[in-house]
């Protein structure tokens, strides 16, 4: 009996699409037992930030100062820039590029399997979060909502091996997939051919292709590249932007226009990579499994 | 001969604490090794009181660890019910053994809870290439001595029955 009603559970799990949904709300049964998890950490931090002296207070409030200030020159700059990049856009009638709304959410959670990169943050469905919704730090992109309930949601994070991003080299405009190999910071990219116009230190910044992910957020940097004449591709190994075990504030974006790609594409430079362009949008908007190598 | 019922929320409190146990992140390299409180605590329970807690328990309980971790659903709480149902008929004989020979048990038990795990996992394409899946059962077989213990002066203390 028990036997048959688990193999039923594990099937529906598996094959019955709306159960993603279903599962959010089953996540109210164990909110009080993550919540319960994460109280050592808040007191800790509370504990912390009651004892902090004065004299660390005032650094920290002049460091901030003069952050505030460099960032609002740099502001006042892009302002500008947005402007005269929406007008040359209307002159080619292109699509504009909306401005993404950003909700502000904090982890309370760690999967505890370590074969699992996941997640839990305190946003919701109340909130307004939406399954596959793209979250991210303050450096990068950091992974999509996989599970959403009424007051938590899981994260599944770029790493896990289940996941692919759909990127570019921010210098050259060449595309790519993105992988997690499950290993905590390390990425890779699938099929870059021997050719491609690609060195370590290059920037990798999301392609906004699959629709899932927003476009031009920093993603990751390359560090190892290894041509092997015995294999069709090269190997090229990433380090995540974001810091994925570390960033305990995180960023919910949230896209005005509708998920899949709205207008027409915007012009990008060489498209090179032709053999993964057909699984990028497979991959990214089902995140879908056995896709690493 | 079986006393009524008493004292069950200590059986609640302890899955609830084993639950958070299996819950609180950890730094990378010790979180391989991380203990299966949950799978113990239901091995203890099992044994000291099997009239209550049975199989039908450990697959609630499963089900609960299914869902804080993510996993396929499901796939916890049949590999509990098997380990209580294994445990329900062992119990005679697991509580004359000495504690070394029962923690070798539960090596036993809880190694094939980790295999049945992998194998659930590997269908949802998630499971690991390594043999280092299988740490836990060992660090657990060495916690289990301390743990049997400790819950045995709590069920004794609280006389819970």
């Amino acid at each position: 009996m028990i036997l048959l009603l688990s193999l039923v559970l594990m099937v529906t799990d598996l094959l019955w699409k709306p159960m993603a949904h279903y599962r959010g709300y089953l996540t109210l049964l164990v909110t009080p037992v993550q919540w319960l998890v994460d109280v050592p950490t808040r007191l800790w931090m509370g504990i912390g930030s009651e004892l902090s002296d004065r004299d660390a207070l005032q650094s920290e409030n002049a460091r901030l100062r003069s952050d505030i200030l460099l960032l609002s020159r740099k502001l006042q700059r892009i302002d500008d820039l947005t402007t005269e990049n929406a007008r040359l856009r209307l002159l080619l009638k292109g699509s504009q590029r909306l401005d993404d709304r950003v909700m502000l959410a904090e982890l309370i959670g760690v999967n505890a399997d370590p074969f699992i990169h996941q997640i839990i943050i305190n946003k919701g469905l109340r909130d307004g979060a939406y399954l596959g919704q793209p979250v991210l730090d303050e450096n990068g992109i950091m992974g999509q909502l996989v599970e959403v309930g009424p007051y938590t949601s899981r994260v599944l994070l770029i790493t896990d091996s289940q996941h692919a991003v759909p990127v570019q080299v921010d210098r050259s405009g060449f595309r790519a997939l993105l992988l997690g190999n499950g290993s905590k910071q390390e990425l890779q990219l699938d099929h870059v051919s021997d050719t491609a116009d690609i060195r370590v230190g290059d920037l990798l910044v999301s392609s906004g292709l699959g629709g899932r992910f927003p476009i031009g957020y920093p993603v990751a940097e390359v560090t190892e590249i290894t041509h092997d004449p015995g294999r069709p591709f090269a190997q090229v190994k990433a380090q995540s932007r974001a810091r994925l075990d570390k960033s305990r504030y995180l960023l919910l974006v949230s896209r005005r226009e509708p998920p899949l790609l709205a207008g027409p594409i915007p012009d990008r430079p060489a498209p090179t990579a032709v053999a993964s362009d057909l699984s990028v949008s497979a991959a990214a908007s089902s995140a879908a499994s056995g896709v690493a190598p | 001969m079986i006393a009524a019922p008493r004292n069950g929320w200590v059986i609640l409190l302890t899955f609830l604490l084993a639950l958070m146990l299996s819950a609180i992140p950890l730094p990378e390299y010790v979180e391989w090794g991380r203990p299966q409180w949950v799978a113990l605590t239901l091995i203890y329970w099992v044994a000291a009181l099997p009239h209550r807690i049975g199989p039908w328990h450990a697959w609630v309980l499963g089900l609960l660890l299914d869902i804080l971790q993510g996993s396929l659903l499901g796939v916890h709480a049949l590999s509990l019910a098997v380990i209580a149902y294994v445990m329900q008929l062992l119990h005679r004989r697991f509580r004359m053994y000495p504690l070394w020979q029962q923690a070798l048990l539960v090596l036993v038990l809880i190694g094939t809870y980790q295999m049945a795990l992998q194998w659930a996992q590997s269908l949802a394409a998630t499971g690991s290439n390594s043999l280092l899946f299988l740490l836990p059962s060992l660090i657990s077989t060495l916690i289990w001595p301390w743990l049997f213990v400790m819950l045995r002066s709590v069920r004794r203390g609280l006389h819970v029955s």
